[in-house]
């Protein structure tokens, strides 16, 4: 935890940052400007009195001392202000002709410039500007100083500072506020979220993210999101009612098997009294665990772990093979099971797991027809089709007989775990197919398709 | 016959090693996969009963090495329910066959028996003719006869046949059946075993005054000429 908890705000933080970068650039800008201005001034400044001093120079050529004591004469005359500066010495540095009363007691710069305070003349409290002059040692000895007051450049070098300041500040605080609003934005979409994040914690499983409709990063964000939650709303439900049946459905045969042990130590029993119930206690154990194993082997394939005994196979041999194993059963219960096989497309999978999915539908379609009914097998292509002529089942029932555990109030009282159809719809979604319900008109017809 | 049992949880252990015991094998038993791949390459053993999950080098690992050794001493791997995929992989490691926690001792010992019986005659395909009591089956010309009087049989009702006389004497089970008669491993819902073996019974026993199929109760089926 941080002592000031606006620096935890992300939207504080990016403001922040937003602020920093904008201003920063504007204050590299304005700072470029300042030097840039100032520069270009005192250069001109510069190159002015360097050619002044080449005229006069020149004029001390070809007029002597007097011709260029006249040329400076004039020029101090015309500027009474004093805003420009010469004075002609001698060699010994004693003031000849100028308007400056001494010559200046500083040593040049390493440029070979001097600056100093300068008197304004037109004023007498004695107000000072600051001056840039060059010495300049003419043939004969003499010294030449020119000079200029830069007072100008003061003048706008200082507005240009002061422009570059409060424009930096004007951008700082800009910045800031754009910075603010930008992030604000953005955070009351993730406050959203994270509001709609707490309720599902809370318990409201059904909450979900609002959209805006303006199918933006955020909108398909949360759009995502609700998905996810959605599907996961759906396996917890799958998993609650798979539990509550588990609790339900396991309960009835434990129970049976308590009791049976229970019968053991009854007294006045024979041996062969007490093998037979030991021998239906095991069974009933048996029992038990093929309905553990059946609903791990469900689990296993569902989660796609048995692709690995996938090779090319035989359809129709698999459900021919089915329909051999199950012809006798059928007969004993008076059932005719009639198979019928096109040649199929040569396909890969899991022969074991396929004969089991096959199998099921098989033993469903005997187990559920009244006795003197048909039962077909049928193969073509990739799908399998087994076909019965007995009850069906009713329409709104034919997606919830593949839940599992699920069993249909008339089937209650015959054997079997309600597993069956759960299997075959994980075989057929590893195989990257479907198995549905259909009505035979009369009786049911299961459709698997693989791939 | 002298069996190794390498099995970590004790409880098993124990119920493997007393159902041996009580059936008349001799067992040696290792609780991890060092001093069971120590047993088994440094004793002569019939068969190995092998937990696929152990401490030390596993189940798969302790059969692969022996087998890369030139040890082919048969081997039964166990693993835990619902592990149905590591079926392919046991068997692709060089384990002659496979069985799930939990297990009935009757279906150990079958199985161990069946495996043993296979192993230890490598003839078995040249023979041609196989004998029981007064019946016989004639593998070239498909003919089976009991008392010289022919049987006519499906053919697959010829292969559970077979297989009951190649393991005439010991107990084969319903899973032994499926896996090895037809040739498919999966769960059946029904009892779809039983009818094929009462419909062959019919055929075999019902005209005659000794049965040779019998069932063994909790267990499976034995085919044999004499009372044990």
């Amino acid at each position: 935890m941080t002592a000031f908890p606006l620096f935890r705000s992300a939207t504080f933080r990016l403001a922040l940052l937003y602020m920093l970068l904008f201003g920063g650039s504007a204050a590299i800008l304005m700072g470029f400007l300042y030097w840039a201005t100032a520069g270009v001034l005192s250069d001109q400044i510069d190159e002015t009195i360097q050619a002044d001093i080449k005229g006069l120079a020149e004029q001390y050529e070809q007029r002597g001392t007097p011709g260029i004591a006249a040329v400076i004469s004039e020029r101090v005359r015309r500027d009474p202000g004093g805003r420009t500066v010469y004075l002609l010495t001698d060699p010994l540095r004693r003031p000849l002709v100028g308007n400056l009363s001494a010559w200046p007691t500083l040593e040049p710069d390493s440029d070979g410039w001097l600056t100093f305070d300068l008197l304004d003349r037109d004023t007498a409290d004695g107000t000072t500007h600051i001056a840039r002059a060059r010495p300049f040692i003419l043939q004969g000895g003499l010294n030449l100083l020119v000079g200029r007051e830069v007072r100008e450049i003061e003048r706008i070098r200082a507005m240009v500072l002061n422009a570059v300041i409060w424009g930096t500040g004007f951008t700082l605080a800009l910045g800031f506020a754009g910075g603010i609003a930008m992030s604000r934005s953005t955070a009351r979409r993730i406050d959203s979220i994270n509001q709609t994040s707490r309720q599902i914690v809370d318990g409201n499983l059904d909450r979900r993210i609002p959209t805006r409709g303006t199918n933006d990063e955020f909108d398909q964000l949360a759009a995502n999101l609700n998905a996810m939650l959605d599907r996961n709303q759906t396996l917890l439900e799958g998993l609650r009612h798979v539990s509550d049946n588990i609790a339900h459905d396991l309960r009835t045969p434990l129970a049976r098997l308590r009791g049976k042990l229970d019968e053991i130590d009854r007294p006045n029993l024979t041996d062969d009294d007490r093998n037979r119930i030991v021998e239906s206690a095991i069974a009933e154990a048996d029992g038990l665990l093929a309905i553990f194993n059946a609903l791990l082997r469900i689990a296993q394939i569902e989660a796609g772990g048995r692709r690995e005994n996938f090779a090319p196979m035989d359809l129709a041999e698999v459900v021919s093979d089915v329909a051999e194993l199950y012809e006798p059963v059928a007969l004993v219960k008076g059932i005719t099971l009639a198979v019928r096989c096109e040649p199929t497309t040569g396909l890969t999978g899991d022969r074991d797991l396929l004969f089991q999915a096959v199998a099921n539908l098989a033993d469903n379609a005997i187990k559920y027809t009244p006795e003197g009914s048909n039962v077909v097998l049928h193969a073509a292509g990739t799908v399998v089709t087994v076909s019965d002529t007995g009850h069906g089942i009713p329409e709104d029932a034919k997606e919830d007989v593949f839940r599992r555990f699920h069993r249909l109030e008339e089937s209650r009282n015959t054997p079997g775990s309600g597993l069956g159809l759960s299997l075959v719809r994980a075989v057929a979604t590893l195989h990257g197919g479907k198995v549905q319900l259909e009505d035979n008109r009369p009786g049911l017809k299961a459709i698997l398709s693989i791939g | 016959m002298r069996i190794l049992v390498i099995e970590d949880d004790n409880d098993v252990a124990d119920y493997i090693v007393k159902a041996l015991k009580e059936a008349g094998h001799n067992p040696s038993r290792a609780d991890n996969g060092k001093d069971g791949l120590f047993l088994a390459t440094t004793e002569e053993f019939d068969a190995l009963v092998v937990d696929r999950m152990l401490p030390g080098p596993d189940g798969l690992t302790i059969i692969r090495t022996l087998r890369a050794s030139g040890n082919d001493t048969p081997a039964l791997i166990l693993s835990a329910l619902g592990e149905v995929n590591d079926r392919v992989k046991g068997l692709k490691a060089g384990g002659d066959d496979y069985l799930t926690k939990p297990f009935a001792a009757s279906e150990l010992l079958a199985r161990l028996e069946a495996l043993t019986r296979r192993t230890g005659k490598s003839n078995i395909t040249a023979e041609t003719l196989i004998a029981v009591g007064d019946l016989e089956m004639n593998l070239l010309a498909r003919r089976v006869t009991r008392d010289g009087t022919e049987i006519d049989l499906q053919p697959r009702e010829f292969q559970l046949l077979e297989f009951l006389m190649r393991n005439a004497g010991s107990v084969v089970t319903r899973t032994m059946l499926l896996e090895n008669v037809w040739d498919y491993h999966f769960d059946p819902q029904t009892n779809v075993i039983d009818v094929h073996v009462s419909r062959l019974r019919q055929k075999i026993d019902k005209d005659f005054d000794t049965a040779l199929i019998h069932t063994v109760r909790g267990a499976g089926y034995v085919l044999r000429d004499t009372p044990p």
